[in-house]
C-alpha cells in the first residue's frame, strides 16, 4: 500500500508533470545517490524493509488460495470443525505476515523521512555554502531568480523523488516482479492474459505519455507568455492608470488566459485520463481472467481451483497500480535528475580562489618605530608579510595607500573595460571618478577589493600587490557603500553591526551619529531595535542609505569606497550628512563615484574616465579651467546616463 | 472560503456538474464488476456452465469499457471545468488589480500581486480540478461498495461498518493534527526562501564585509530548523500508509474468518466471499482519498485566502460621485485646506493644510528635500490618491466630481519611476492618444527632445523596446515618457523628477519647448536641480509636508533659507 503523501506547498499531480531530461542522467544519478547513501546502513535497512512489506502483501494474497480451497473442500466434505480449525491456523499465519508487513512499512517510512530530510538538508547546505564562495562574476551572469529556483523548484523535485518516488518505485518493481512470479506459480495460462494486458498498458502509456508531454510543453509556453504579460503590466500598472488603459489591458490579458486555458485543458485531460484507462484495463483483464479461469476449472485443468482463481484475481488488481505509479514516477525522476544536475553545476563552479598570504594583524608600535604583532585590539593594524625566500616576516603599517599601475581589465577576455589605468591615492586622500555609464568607474573600485582581478598591470595597497593579500583581510580593510543599499531582515542595530559583528551598542550609536542616522533611528517606533523587513522596505531610500553609511562607519576601515552612495539623497540632505561624511572620510583614503558632480567637487583629485581610459585628471578648479570634458559635463553640455 | 471562490466556476458550471455524473456512472459500473465475478464462480463454475461464465464475463468486459469511457469523459470534463475556473479567477483578479488605486497596489506590493496571480491561482486551479473528481468519486465509491457488500451479505458487511468509521476518525485526526504543523512548516519555508533571496541580492555586501562565514552559519541554523520542522510535520502523515494497510489487512482477516464460518455453515458462497474481498480495497481506498482531500484543502487554503484578499479588496478610488457630463474646462488647480496621509492609522499627516492656487497655463516648479512630500502633493491632481481632508479642484470643480477617464485624459503625469512596455516606440507613444497622426507624434517627440535619437535608431519609430524599455538609456527613456505624456494634449502636465537623467542643456530645450509650444497647458515640474525650475513662473518650496514658501527664483533667493541652501549646494552646477 504505497500511499501518496502530500507534502509540498505547491502543486498536485498532473499539472506538476515536468518533461525535462537531464543531460547526463547516469553521472547525476550516481552523484545524487552518493548524497543519499551518506546514511548507508539506514538505506540498506530501508531496502530490506521495503522488500518485506511488498512481499508480505504478495504472500498474503497467495494465501487466499489455500483458504478458499479449504472452504470449498469443507463445503464438499462437511468437516466443518476440522476446516475451521485449519482456517484459524492459516489466518494466524496470514495475520503474522500482515503485521510484519505493516510494521516494516511504518519503520521504513520513518527512516526514509530522516534520510530524505537529511539529504535535502545537505544538498541545500552544500549549494548555499558553495554559492557564498563563488566569485562576484558568477552573480553578474546569473539572475537571483535563476539561483533562487535552484533552492525552490529544483530542490523540490529532488525532495519528491527521494521522499516518495524512490521507495515507491522500488516497492512497485518488487511487487510487480514477485506478483508476476506468483502468478506463474499459480497458473501459466492465466499469466498469458496478464502478459497481453502488459503490452496494451505499455502502448497506452507510451501513446498518452507522448501526447501529453507534447501538450504540456505547449501549456508551459502559453503559461510563460500569460504570466510574463501579467508581470509586466502589474509592474507598470500606475502608468496604465494614468493613461486610462485598464480596459484594453484587461481584454489583452483575458485573451492570453483563454489561450492558456485551451492548451492546458488538453494537456490536463491527457494527464488525468491515464488513471481511469489503466484502472479499467485492469478490470477488463479481471473479467478475462474470470472467464478463462472459470472455463479452466470447469474443464478440470489440473492446476486450477477456485482458490487459485481467487488469489489470481486479487493479483490482477494489485498488478496495475504499481505499473501506473512507475510510469508516473518516471517523469518525476527525470525532472529530479535534471534539477540535481543544475544544482551540481553550481557546486562544480570554481569558487573564488585566494592565494594571498599577506594578512592583517593588530600591532603595537615599539619605541624604536618597528611594529610588533599582538592579539589584542590596539587600533593599529599592520600587514604581516611572510617572505618565502628567506623565511622572514615584515610588518607594514596599514595606511591606505592605493596605486594602480597600467591596469588593464576585461570581464569577458575580449573587450577591455579598463585600458591602461594608472593612478595613486595617498593615505587620507579623496579621489573621485566621473564618467558615463560603462566608462569603468565601478570596475576600478571592484578591482581594489578584488571582486575581479586585473588582466594585466598591478594594484598595490601600502606597497603590497593586492594579489598577495588574503582576500578576506583585504576586504576587511575596505568598506563600501553602494548605490543599491542592501539591508537584511533584522533590527536596525543588527544591520549596522554587519560592518563589525562584535560592535558594542555605543559603537553602533556613534557610527549612526556620524552618518547622521541617529536622529531618525531614535524616532522609529522601537529605535535601534526596529525590525527592518523586505530589504528595509519600511524606510525611505535616503534613510536606508544612511544606515548603510553607518554600517561602513562602524567597520572603521582605512579605505572607503562610495559607489553612488548619495545619489538617492537630495542635495540638501546630502549637505546635512556631508558633515558626517566628512568626519567619516577624515584620515581615510576615499574613492568616490558619483553621478552628481556637486558631490565630487571637493575631492583631492577628480578622474574623468571614458571608454576605460583616463582622459582628464586634476582637482575641480584645474579641470574647470582646462575647459575639457569635465567642464562640459559640469556645465551640462553632456548627458550622464 | 469555498463560497467566495465557487461563483467563478459558474461559466463552466455545466462541466463541473456533468463531470460528477460521468464519475457516478464510472463508479457504479466499476463497483458492480466484482459482484458479477461472484456470479461466475457461484453459478458458472458451480453449475459447470460455460455459457453463464462467458456471458457474464462478456458483460464484465463491456462494463469495464463503459466505465473506461465514462472515466475518460470525466477526466476531460474535470479539466475543462478546472482550467475554466482558473481562467475566470485569473481574469477576475487581473481585472480587480487594474481597478486598484495606487493605495490598493501599495498595500499589496507588485511582487506579491504577481505571485497571487500565478503560483496561488495555479494551486487553487489544480485543487479544484482534482476536487471535482475526487469529491464525488470517493464518497460515492464508498457508499456503493458498502451497498454491494450489504447486498452480498449483511452480517459480513458489519466488518466494514466497524472498520470504516474507526479508520475514518483516525485519518481525520491525523489530518487535523498535521494541519497546524504544515502551516508552520510552510511559513518557515517562506521565510527561509526570503532570507536566501536577500542574501543573493546583497551578495556584494556580504563579500565586501567578508561575512560569508557569518551567512553560512545563519543558513545552517535555519536549514536545520527547516529540516526539523519538515520531520515534525511529516512524521504524522507517514502514519497514514501503514494505518491503511493495517485496516485493509484487518478487514481481510476478519472477512476470511467470519466469511469462512458463513461459507462452511452454507450461509454464503465462495464466489461471494472472493468478491467481498475485492470491496475491501475499493472501500478503504476511497476513505484514503477523502483524507487526501482534507490535506489538500489545508495546503490550498493559504493560496485561496491570498486570492480572496485581492478579490475582496475594494478599489478606494472610483467614479462613485462622478458627474459623467462634466468636462475639464481649463488647467487651473486649487488646493483648499488639503491634508493627506497614506495610512489612515498614521499619526502624522504627510501633507498638512495645503492652500494653493495655480492659474491655467502657469508653469510651477516644486522643490524640497527627500521626504518633503513633493510627489504626494502632485499625485492628488490626477487622483492617484484621494485627499484625507479638504479638496483639490481642477478647472474649478472638485477632482472627485469628474470621471477618472475625463480627469486623467486632461491631466498628464510623468512618474518618477516611469515604465515603457514591450512593443515598438510608436506603440508606446500612442498610449497617449491612439488616433494621433504621425505629425502629432513627431511634434511631441520634438518637444521632448526625443525625435533626434529615435531617428538615429535603424528602425526609427518602429524600434522594438524590450520589457521596461531596457534597450534605451535612462535619459532617453525619460524623454520618451515625456513625449508619451504630451501626445495626450493635456490641460495639465506634471513632471515628477522626470528629467533627472537628462543633461541640463537638453533639459533646458525641453522647457523652452513647453513654454513655446504648450502655452495653455499648466505645467508642474518637480526637480532636484535648481536649473530645472528657476525659470518657472512660481516655485513652491516644500518642507516636511508644508509649503515653506512660494515665489519666483529671485524672490526665493532673497527670502527663503531652504531655497538658498539648495541653490548654494548646486551653485556652480548652474553656470549654464
Amino acid at each position: 500500500m504505497a500511499m501518496n503523501k502530500p507534502v509540498k506547498p505547491s502543486g498536485g499531480p498532473g499539472a506538476r508533470m515536468r518533461f525535462e531530461k537531464p543531460k547526463n542522467a547516469k553521472v547525476t544519478l550516481v552523484r545524487l545517490l552518493a548524497y543519499i547513501a551518506k546514511s548507508k546502513w539506514l538505506l540498506a535497512a530501508v531496502a530490506v524493509l521495503v522488500a518485506i512489506s511488498s512481499f508480505s502483501e504478495v504472500a498474503g494474497t497467495y494465501l487466499l488460495k489455500p483458504i478458499v480451497n479449504l472452504l470449498a473442500d469443507c463445503v464438499k466434505t462437511g468437516d466443518i470443525a476440522g476446516g475451521l480449525k485449519q482456517l484459524s491456523r492459516t489466518l494466524i499465519m496470514l495475520a503474522v505476515i500482515y503485521v510484519c508487513g505493516a510494521i516494516a512499512q511504518y519503520v521504513y517510512a520513518r527512516m526514509m523521512l530522516s534520510i530524505s530530510q537529511n539529504t535535502l538538508n545537505r544538498i541545500r547546505r552544500d549549494l548555499f555554502e558553495h554559492l557564498e564562495d563563488l566569485p562576484i562574476g558568477y552573480f553578474d551572469t546569473h539572475t537571483h531568480g535563476e539561483l533562487m529556483s535552484r533552492f525552490t523548484s529544483d530542490v523540490d523535485t529532488i525532495r519528491e523523488v527521494i521522499s516518495q518516488g524512490m521507495v515507491q518505485t522500488a516497492s512497485s518493481v518488487i511487487t510487480v516482479v514477485s506478483t508476476f512470479v506468483m502468478m506463474l506459480v499459480i497458473s501459466w495460462q492465466l499469466t498469458l492474459i496478464i502478459i497481453g494486458m502488459l503490452f496494451v498498458m505499455f502502448f497506452v502509456i507510451k501513446f498518452i505519455g507522448g501526447r501529453s508531454s507534447k501538450l504540456f510543453r505547449a501549456q508551459q509556453k502559453n503559461m510563460g507568455i500569460m504570466n510574463g504579460y501579467a508581470e509586466e503590466y502589474i509592474e507598470g500598472q500606475k502608468v496604465i492608470k494614468l493613461f486610462c488603459r485598464e480596459e484594453r489591458t484587461k481584454s489583452n490579458y483575458a485573451a492570453l488566459t483563454d489561450e492558456y486555458r485551451i492548451a492546458a485543458t488538453d494537456a490536463n485531460t491527457y494527464a488525468s485520463i491515464l488513471m481511469p484507462i489503466m484502472g479499467n484495463i485492469s478490470y477488463i483483464n479481471y473479467a478475462a481472467t474470470s472467464i478463462v479461469g472459470a472455463i479452466l476449472i470447469i474443464n478440470g485443468a489440473k492446476n486450477m481451483s477456485i482458490g487459485s482463481l481467487a488469489s489470481f484475481l486479487q493479483y490482477t488488481r494489485q498488478f496495475s497500480r504499481p505499473i501506473t505509479q512507475v510510469s508516473q514516477q518516471f517523469n518525476n525522476i527525470l525532472a529530479a535528475l535534471a534539477g540535481a544536475e543544475r544544482i551540481f553545476e553550481i557546486i562544480d563552479e570554481a569558487p573564488e580562489t585566494d592565494d594571498g598570504y599577506v594578512t592583517l594583524v593588530n600591532a603595537v608600535q615599539e619605541p624604536d618605530g618597528t611594529l610588533r604583532e599582538t592579539k589584542d585590539y590596539t587600533g593599529i593594524w599592520a600587514w604581516k608579510h611572510p617572505h618565502s625566500a628567506d623565511g622572514s616576516i615584515t610588518y607594514t603599517r596599514l595606511r591606505g595607500d592605493v596605486r594602480f599601475e597600467n591596469v588593464v581589465f576585461s570581464y569577458d577576455g575580449k573587450k577591455d573595460v579598463l585600458n591602461g589605468i594608472s593612478l595613486y591615492a595617498k593615505p587620507g586622500q579623496k579621489l573621485a571618478f566621473v564618467g558615463s555609464t560603462g566608462a569603468g568607474k565601478t570596475t576600478i573600485t571592484n578591482l581594489i577589493n578584488r571582486f575581479y582581478d586585473v588582466s594585466s598591470g598591478k594594484i598595490t595597497y601600502d606597497g603590497i600587490n593586492v594579489k598577495k593579500i588574503k582576500k578576506d583581510d583585504l576586504r576587511d580593510s575596505l568598506a563600501m557603500v553602494l548605490q543599491d543599499t542592501h539591508l537584511f531582515t533584522g533590527t536596525v542595530e543588527e544591520n549596522i553591526k554587519y560592518g563589525k559583528l562584535d560592535a558594542t551598542h555605543e559603537q553602533v550609536e556613534r557610527a549612526a551619529k556620524l552618518a547622521n542616522a541617529h536622529s531618525f533611528i531614535s524616532r522609529l517606533p522601537q529605535g535601534y531595535d526596529t525590525v527592518l523587513t523586505g530589504d528595509g522596505a519600511n524606510l525611505s531610500q535616503g534613510q536606508r542609505q544612511l544606515i548603510s553609511i553607518a554600517r561602513a562607519a562602524v567597520a572603521n576601515p582605512p579605505v572607503l569606497i562610495l559607489d553612488e552612495a548619495t545619489s538617492s539623497i537630495d542635495t540638501r540632505t546630502e549637505r546635512l550628512i556631508e558633515k558626517g561624511m566628512d568626519k567619516l572620510m577624515e584620515g581615510r583614503t576615499v574613492f568616490v563615484i558619483a553621478h552628481r558632480l556637486s558631490t565630487v567637487r571637493n575631492s583631492d583629485a577628480i578622474i574623468v574616465l571614458e571608454n576605460g581610459e583616463i582622459i582628464e585628471r586634476g582637482n575641480h578648479d584645474e579641470l574647470i579651467e582646462r575647459g575639457g570634458k569635465y567642464y562640459s559635463l559640469y556645465t551640462g553640455q553632456f548627458e550622464l546616463s | 472560503m469555498i463560497k467566495k471562490l465557487l461563483p467563478y466556476a459558474k461559466k463552466y458550471k455545466i462541466y463541473a456538474l456533468l463531470c460528477p455524473i460521468a464519475i457516478i456512472f464510472e463508479v457504479a459500473i466499476e463497483v458492480r464488476i466484482p459482484f458479477l465475478m461472484a456470479v461466475i464462480v457461484d453459478e458458472g463454475i458451480a453449475n459447470m456452465s460455460i455459457e453463464t461464465v462467458v456471458q457474464t464475463g462478456i458483460k464484465m468486459i463491456l462494463m469495464a469499457l463503459l466505465s473506461l469511457f465514462c472515466g475518460a469523459i470525466a477526466a476531460r470534463l474535470a479539466a475543462v471545468a478546472g482550467l475554466g475556473f482558473g481562467c475566470e479567477i485569473r481574469q477576475a483578479m487581473f481585472g480587480k488589480i487594474q481597478d486598484f488605486s495606487f493605495a490598493n497596489t501599495d498595500k499589496f506590493s507588485t511582487a506579491s500581486l504577481v505571485t497571487r496571480l500565478t503560483t496561488d491561482t495555479n494551486m487553487v486551479q489544480m485543487a479544484f480540478t482534482q476536487a471535482v473528481r475526487i469529491c464525488v468519486r470517493a464518497p460515492f465509491m464508498l457508499v456503493m461498495a458498502i451497498f454491494y457488500a450489504i447486498r452480498i451479505n449483511l452480517k459480513l458487511s458489519l466488518v466494514f461498518l466497524t472498520v470504516t468509521p474507526i479508520l475514518g476518525v483516525m485519518l481525520f485526526t491525523i489530518g487535523y493534527m498535521a494541519h497546524p504543523r504544515f502551516r508552520r512548516l510552510f511559513e518557515k519555508y517562506d521565510r527561509f526562501n526570503a532570507s536566501i533571496q536577500e542574501n543573493l541580492i546583497g551578495i556584494r555586501v556580504v563579500k565586501a564585509f567578508v561575512r560569508a562565514k557569518h551567512e553560512k552559519e545563519k543558513f545552517r541554523i535555519s536549514n536545520d530548523e527547516l529540516r526539523d520542522a519538515s520531520v515534525y510535520a511529516e512524521k504524522l502523515v507517514i502514519v497514514n500508509g501503514p494505518l491503511m494497510s493495517v485496516a485493509v489487512y484487518a478487514c481481510i482477516i476478519c472477512i476470511l474468518w467470519f466469511g469462512g464460518n458463513l461459507v462452511t455453515a452454507g450461509a454464503m458462497q465462495t464466489g461471494e466471499l472472493i468478491s467481498f474481498i475485492s470491496y475491501v480495497n475499493q472501500i478503504l481506498m476511497s476513505l484514503m482519498m477523502v483524507s487526501m482531500i482534507f490535506v489538500m484543502t489545508v495546503m490550498v487554503k493559504a493560496s485561496a485566502s491570498r486570492i480572496i484578499e485581492v478579490l475582496d479588496e475594494e478599489p478606494d478610488i472610483s467614479d462613485a460621485n462622478a458627474d459623467e457630463s462634466l468636462t475639464v474646462s481649463d488647467g487651473s488647480i486649487e488646493y483648499k485646506d488639503v491634508c493627506f496621509k497614506y495610512n489612515k492609522s498614521a499619526e502624522k499627516n504627510v501633507l498638512e493644510k495645503i492652500n494653493l492656487s495655480i492659474r491655467s497655463g502657469e508653469t510651477i516648479g516644486v522643490i524640497g528635500g527627500t521626504g518633503s512630500a513633493k510627489t504626494t502633493l502632485v499625485q492628488l491632481i490626477p487622483r492617484l490618491y484621494d485627499v484625507t481632508e479638504g479638496e483639490v479642484t481642477v478647472g474649478g470643480a472638485d477632482v472627485r466630481s469628474y470621471t477618472l477617464k475625463t480627469l486623467r485624459d486632461s491631466v498628464s503625469m510623468v512618474l518618477q519611476n516611469n515604465v515603457l512596455f514591450s512593443g515598438t516606440i510608436e506603440e508606446n507613444l500612442r498610449w497617449g492618444n491612439e488616433n494621433a497622426t504621425d505629425e502629432q507624434l513627431v511634434q511631441a517627440c520634438k518637444i521632448a527632445q526625443a525625435d533626434g535619437f529615435i531617428r538615429s535608431f535603424p528602425d526609427g519609430y518602429k524600434t522594438e523596446l524590450g520589457q521596461g524599455g531596457v534597450n534605451v538609456s535612462g535619459g532617453q527613456k525619460q524623454r520618451l515618457c515625456i513625449a508619451r505624456a504630451i501626445i495626450k494634449a493635456p490641460k495639465i502636465l506634471i513632471l515628477d523628477d522626470s528629467t533627472s537623467a537628462v543633461d541640463t542643456a537638453t533639459d533646458a530645450k525641453i522647457r523652452e519647448g513647453f513654454a513655446g509650444l504648450l502655452p495653455d497647458t499648466t505645467k508642474i515640474i518637480i526637480a532636484q536641480r535648481i536649473s530645472s525650475v528657476e525659470h518657472a513662473d512660481r516655485i513652491i518650496v516644500l518642507d516636511d509636508g508644508r509649503i515653506n514658501a512660494i515665489g519666483t527664483h529671485e524672490q526665493l533667493l532673497e527670502t527663503n533659507e531652504i531655497y538658498k541652501e539648495v541653490y548654494n549646494s548646486q551653485l556652480e552646477g548652474s553656470v549654464a
